[in-house]
């Protein structure tokens, strides 16, 4: 699968606010499933997920098991200087996820 | 394994005379005009006998016209596609191609589109066919359609799989697999705001009409055909859910209950689980010939592929 898709405008003036989306590729297994034979499936969820600008943490996530499978985001971040929003995630199975959009300010 | 599942059979003795009522109805319809002719060549003369074959044409006319232009319980002014029984989020979603969760599928899709076959040919979907773009524009709009190599009708996963086992030389991919589903979504992204067009003349007749059957049969223990809810009764409540009238222009669709794509053969499957009758496998005939039936009786209705629904 596509592990993720972003979404944010192509240039935003300096001080402005710019509109992140991100939609995550995860099953978000809640832990209070059973499998077809009854035994409980383990929790996997995306722990944590973090939004670094020019390696400045500006949005950070802690998800658990009320989160719905494919999450999707969307925050804002106030443009300073032209650069790269970093996004990381890692799961309870410690499946670690990246992604990466460059940020143009005019 | 039986070859054909038997969950279309009628369950109960109320359905057997429910069954015969209809077929008299149809019968005494197309014996009527027979009758007339037989009061014609009673009488003897020449100009009667023009009259009874000016007779006979009209006849054969109406009864070659009603073969062809098929009856329709909905008529293509009252069609209403389900997202408009959807409430204002799942649109949104929908109408949002990063919202909408689809796009995910249909970014593997366009990925496994382009990707190199592992198996003997070496060849991707893209060697043969280019640009989905262009190459695949309208393809999902007239599926399912027959396929004449196989003497079937094909809906798009299975042409899909077809192209995979005959030209690639690959295994076929798992009905409900994450690649079947991407790509399955990827070119009926390409047929999106076409109108449905499937064709149901010729060698495809012959599943439109067992789908057509189907559709009005009782199934199950809870013994309810798909049309008395979607056709007799679309728009009223079955609990907390709006009746729709059960097109399947969106699918595959990422459905909000399955929090993942699903295809509209997984669609069907849930209502057949719903009514409680037996469970078709996935690929039987059954669920293409529905697919088939589906897609004539949404005509006109625009592709929403990949969309979203509760």
């Amino acid at each position: 699968m596509a592990d993720s898709r972003i979404n944010l405008a192509a240039a935003t003036r300096q001080g402005e606010a710019i509109e992140v989306r991100i939609s995550i590729r995860h099953a978000m297994e809640t832990g209070y499933r059973t499998d077809d034979g009854g035994k409980p499936v383990a929790r996997n969820v995306i722990r944590n997920f973090a939004c670094r600008y020019n390696g400045v943490p500006v949005f950070a996530v802690r998800m658990s098991s009320g989160i719905a499978a494919n999450p999707y985001l969307r925050f804002f971040v106030t443009a300073r200087e032209s650069g790269t929003l970093d996004f990381e995630w890692v799961d309870d199975a410690g499946a670690r996820g990246m992604a990466q959009a460059a940020v143009k300010v005019v | 394994m039986p070859v054909r599942a038997a969950w279309h059979r009628p369950p109960s003795r109320w359905f057997d005379a429910g069954s015969r009522r209809r077929t008299d109805a149809v019968h005494r319809r197309v014996v009527a005009i027979p009758d007339s002719i037989t009061c014609e060549a009673r009488m003897n003369s020449l100009h009667n006998v023009f009259i009874r074959s000016l007779l006979f044409a009209a006849a054969a006319l109406l009864l070659f016209c009603e073969a062809h232009a098929q009856p329709r319980a909905l008529p293509l002014g009252v069609l209403r596609s389900g997202i408009e029984f959807a409430g204002a989020d799942v649109r949104g979603m929908q109408a949002d191609d990063l919202a909408n969760p689809g796009f995910l599928w249909v970014e593997r899709g366009e990925k496994l589109w382009r990707e190199e076959a592992s198996g003997a040919s070496g060849k991707s979907c893209a060697s043969c066919h280019g640009d989905a773009t262009a190459s695949m524009r309208g393809v999902a709009a007239r599926y399912p359609a027959f396929d004449a190599g196989s003497g079937t009708v094909f809906d798009l996963e299975a042409r899909i799989n077809d192209c995979r086992v005959r030209r690639q030389k690959q295994e076929p991919l798992l009905r409900e697999s994450d690649d079947l589903l991407g790509l399955t979504a990827y070119v009926a992204l390409q047929s999106k705001g076409m109108s449905m067009a499937a064709r149901i003349d010729g060698p495809a007749g012959a599943a439109f009409d067992r789908g057509r059957v189907l559709y009005g049969t009782r199934h199950g223990q809870m013994n309810i055909s798909c049309a008395q809810c979607h056709e007799q009764n679309w728009g009223k409540r079955l609990y907390a859910e709006t009746l729709s009238q059960g097109h399947g222009n969106a699918f595959p669709a990422y459905k909000l209950e399955w929090q993942t794509m699903g295809s509209l053969q997984r669609r069907i499957r849930a209502c057949i689980f719903g009514v409680r009758a037996e469970m078709p496998a996935a690929g039987a005939q059954e669920l293409t010939d529905l697919e088939l039936y589906l897609a004539w009786r949404a005509q006109g209705l625009p592709v929403e592929a990949p969309g979203v629904r509760r």
